[in-house]
């Protein structure tokens, strides 16, 4: 029915669900969702895979799902990763442009970029984004394209995220064992700015926290780039487990609780009230005190965004967020985090809305599905690329010919 | 200036003419309160208490008391704490007479030698008898002094904790941090001087000098009653229209501080801003901010006072005290060993050592004629009891146990030093009720 090369999968394995979604590049560029598969996951613990069997076993049933849906057959996906050994940071390389007449070539900008990012990490660290940001000439900020500029100097940006080697290859070995192909690994917090932000939100500066269920993960974009991403390995999974510890109830209820109930923020009005807990019979168990519930949970999700309020203070980030906060993921969902959010942080905050995808109305709407739409939107990025690169026979034969000449 | 507590009329009615004493007691005391003479405090006597003339005889304060020691000759305590302790109870009615009158006296004192150790608390007592608040301010040897000494510390510390209102201790060994290879001992004991000096100035400062924002001394005493086994300054003063910036950046940066690491474990901080008339409310706000921000988990005590001589001037001085990690120093239950055996240990362990524990061990259990000899053994030594207790007093790790329910398996989320996966509320100490 489709053309395989058109097809793009994104694979989310996520501490409280794993989700793909299948994309189809139209031949005019446009994406269209066409299948969404989703399983509750059991084998992940804050982001990253701690029961590779069940893992796999609900990546199967997320996998199967969404083929019956989109009616094709999945070979490869682009997966979603995350978890708390994710770091990132920014690197400038340097070149020095050496031509006579001090024009830049194209190859200034190949070699600076190489510069960049080659990156002195620990052996068992794996870059897993080199994002390149701007270009500075002789100093000069802001340059998105020097080639044919003048200059003596250039200089680039890049934003690296890497993380633990073996950590990440848990995720990857398991989609693996079910025959299947990872096109590429992308960062979950890049993957959900990917989805939420347009060009002109980019531009102005803004801020993506996905929180999900066992990691929050945040991405800075200024000026049409990125300047800073971060991961918080605290997310709803942490909110259930401190009721579940605060009101001494299982971990079930509390999240049953959460959901029902819960809210970011305490409000005059809930104190003193108390919740019926009642049985399959309708008799009451116990009861819970509302007013302890919404604290707990409003404490826990005001020190998760002053958490990261504090480290984009640090890494100087804070003020460059003019078109304000955007919240996506499972988390998003909460009561009132978009007031909590603008308390803590100071600006404005709403929730993401995934856009410029067409396609399936349920599962565009939802915020839980941001990262894996993401994903698919990264990869129809690569695939344009991709199909660029092919059609420009001679581009490669004038990379091959540089190639000969450096040799 | 002292205001508040209801229950304490000497205070209420002397609003303005509020006097505070200082005592320097012992060598060191009397070193610290020297450097707090040169300087004029108005409505600040001094006095100065030693076993040994030398020292005396040196020291410019009004008053004077010689402690005198028969077997030495006037030459000092030998360091017994013992024997100072003997000689201030023996001139008990004289320190009370000294005491008379102020409303607040601070005790500056070494620990750790015979007199500082020895008459510190004694006098505390005797000044709370005359009616004032107490407040110690000590140091605490160096560890190159030996663990004897560092054991007289901890044990005056406890004595002089029980008899005054509230005891700030500087530990010396922090001051390594401020000195470099070349540092002389004479300038190590200069800076130490210089800190204790400081801490003194800032809490007169918070409670004599007219407030913005005043700080009860109740409030103050109340701070510091139980809670520090340690206590750190820092003090930093800046000029000009940026100063409120420019004090929170040399506060933070000061060596005693760890780079703001001791804020953050600090259970209480106490602030006090000087400044001339013309300090905003938003210079106070930003400091404040800044501070509240550093030392989330700590009680944060504030006040503001203006001084016209601080023209243009903002000066901050910070104690912080936390919780000392050992709240009993393992050389004691050592010491217990000599007197009694394990059940004696047993016997006498207080329950309310225990507090952070949510398990309770079963009570021990001991035959009854044990029982009987324990008791006999302990009436036998009962001529200093106070001491006994506090010797065989067992030590204890501070453990505490949170279950970490569902994350109990995974590899724990450490940011900045805390366990992100501890819910919330419990690492804030919010209690639900």
């Amino acid at each position: 029915m489709f053309n395989a090369s058109s097809i793009i999968v994104g694979l989310e394995i996520g501490t409280s669900k794993v989700c793909a979604v299948v994309g189809d590049l139209g031949a005019d560029g446009a994406l269209n969702i066409v299948g969404l598969g989703q399983a509750r996951s059991r084998g992940v613990r804050k982001g990253e895979i701690a029961d590779a069997s069940a893992a796999e076993e609900d990546v199967r049933h997320a996998i199967v799902e969404a083929e019956q849906m989109a009616d094709v057959e999945i070979r490869s996906v682009y997966l979603g990763v995350t978890g708390g050994h994710l770091r990132g940071f920014n690197n400038r390389g340097v070149h020095p442009v050496v031509s006579a007449e001090r024009e830049i070539s194209e190859d200034d900008v190949q070699d600076v970029i190489k510069n960049a990012k080659a990156i002195n990490l620990p052996p068992q660290n794996h870059v897993i984004h080199a994002i390149r940001q701007h270009f500075l000439v002789d100093g000069q900020d802001g340059i998105s394209n020097p080639v044919g500029m003048l200059g003596s100097r250039i200089e680039v940006d890049v934003h690296v995220v890497h993380g633990n080697l073996n950590r990440l290859q848990n995720a990857i070995r398991t989609v693996k064992g079910l025959q299947l192909e990872v096109d590429d690994i992308v960062f979950n917090g890049l993957a959900s700015s990917l989805a939420v932000l347009t060009n002109e939100q980019k531009e102005l500066g803004s801020l993506v926290i996905d929180i999900g269920g066992g990691t929050a993960e945040y991405v800075v974009y200024a000026n049409g780039i990125i300047k800073h991403t971060g991961v918080l390995a605290v997310g709803g999974d942490h909110v259930s487990n401190d009721l579940a510890y605060g009101l001494k109830v299982s971990l079930s209820r509390a999240e049953q609780l959460k959901i029902e109930h819960g809210s970011s923020l305490l409000e005059e009005a809930v104190k003193g009230q108390t919740i019926t807990i009642s049985n399959e019979q309708c008799l009451p168990l116990r009861t819970v005190n509302l007013e302890h519930l919404r604290r707990i949970m409003s404490l826990r999700l005001e020190e998760t965004f002053q958490l990261i309020g504090q480290d984009l203070e640090q890494a100087g980030v804070l003020d460059y967020l003019r078109a304000g906060v955007f919240l996506c993921g499972g988390g998003a969902r909460i009561p009132q985090i978009a007031k909590l959010a603008e308390q803590v942080l100071g600006m404005p905050v709403s929730l993401g809305k995934t856009n410029s995808i067409s396609g399936l109305k349920s599962a565009l709407d939802q915020p839980e599905f941001v990262t894996a739409i993401g994903l698919v939107k990264f990869g129809s990025f690569q695939q344009r690329k991709r199909a660029a690169k092919s059609s420009l026979a001679d581009g490669i034969k004038s990379t091959l010919g540089q190639f000969f000449r450096r040799a | 200036m002292i205001t508040n507590a209801q229950n304490d009329p000497v205070v209420d009615t002397a609003k303005k003419s509020t006097s505070v004493k200082i005592f320097g007691v012992g060598g060191g005391g009397i070193n610290v309160m020297e450097l707090l003479l040169r300087e004029s405090l108005p409505g600040v006597d001094f006095a100065a208490v030693n076993t040994d003339a030398q020292s005396l005889a040196a020291s410019s304060a009004t008053e004077k008391v010689h402690l005198e020691t028969q077997p030495l000759r006037g030459l000092g305590t030998g360091g017994d704490p013992d024997r100072g302790r003997a000689l201030a109870e023996e001139q008990l009615p004289k320190l009370r007479s000294l005491c008379e009158g102020a409303h607040a006296v601070f005790i500056l004192a070494g620990l750790g030698g015979g007199a500082g150790t020895g008459i510190s608390p004694v006098l505390a007592g005797a000044a709370k008898e005359a009616g004032a608040l107490v407040l110690g301010f000590v140091t605490t040897p160096f560890d190159c002094e030996g663990g004897r000494r560092q054991r007289l510390a901890q044990y005056g510390l406890a004595e002089l904790k029980a008899a005054a209102d509230g005891v700030i201790s500087l530990p010396n060994q922090k001051v390594f941090k401020m000195i470099d290879e070349n540092t002389s001992v004479l300038e190590t004991f200069k800076i130490t001087n210089d800190l204790l000096a400081a801490g003194v100035r800032g809490v007169w400062r918070l409670l004599m000098q007219k407030g913005l924002i005043e700080i009860h001394f109740s409030d103050l005493a109340a701070l510091l009653r139980d809670r520090h086994g340690e206590s750190c300054f820092a003090a930093a003063e800046a000029m000009g229209p940026t100063r409120s910036r420019e004090v929170m950046d040399k506060l933070l940066a000061h060596p005693m501080l760890d780079d703001g690491q001791m804020l953050g474990e600090s259970d209480a901080v106490l602030v006090s801003l000087m400044a001339g008339p013309d300090l905003t409310m938003a210079e106070v706000n930003r400091v404040m901010e800044q501070i509240n921000r550093q030392c989330e988990h700590a009680q944060v005590i504030m006040g503001a006072a203006i001084d016209e001589a601080f023209k243009d001037c903002l000066a901050v001085t910070l104690i912080a005290t936390r919780k000392s990690s050992a709240p009993e120093p393992l050389g004691e239950a050592g010491a217990a060993g000599e007197g009694g055996d394990l059940a004696a240990q047993l016997l006498s362990q207080s329950s309310t050592a225990r507090r952070g524990s949510r398990f309770l061990p079963p009570a021990p259990t001991l035959p009854p004629d044990q029982v009987q000899q324990l008791f006999a053994r302990q009436g036998r030594g009962g001529s200093r009891p106070g001491k006994n207790l506090s010797k065989m007093r067992q030590g204890q790790l501070p453990l505490e146990i949170v279950s970490k329910g569902r994350f109990d398996k995974s590899q724990p989320t450490i940011h900045r030093g805390e366990d992100l996966d501890v819910p919330t509320y419990i690492r804030r100490g919010v209690a639900l009720n």
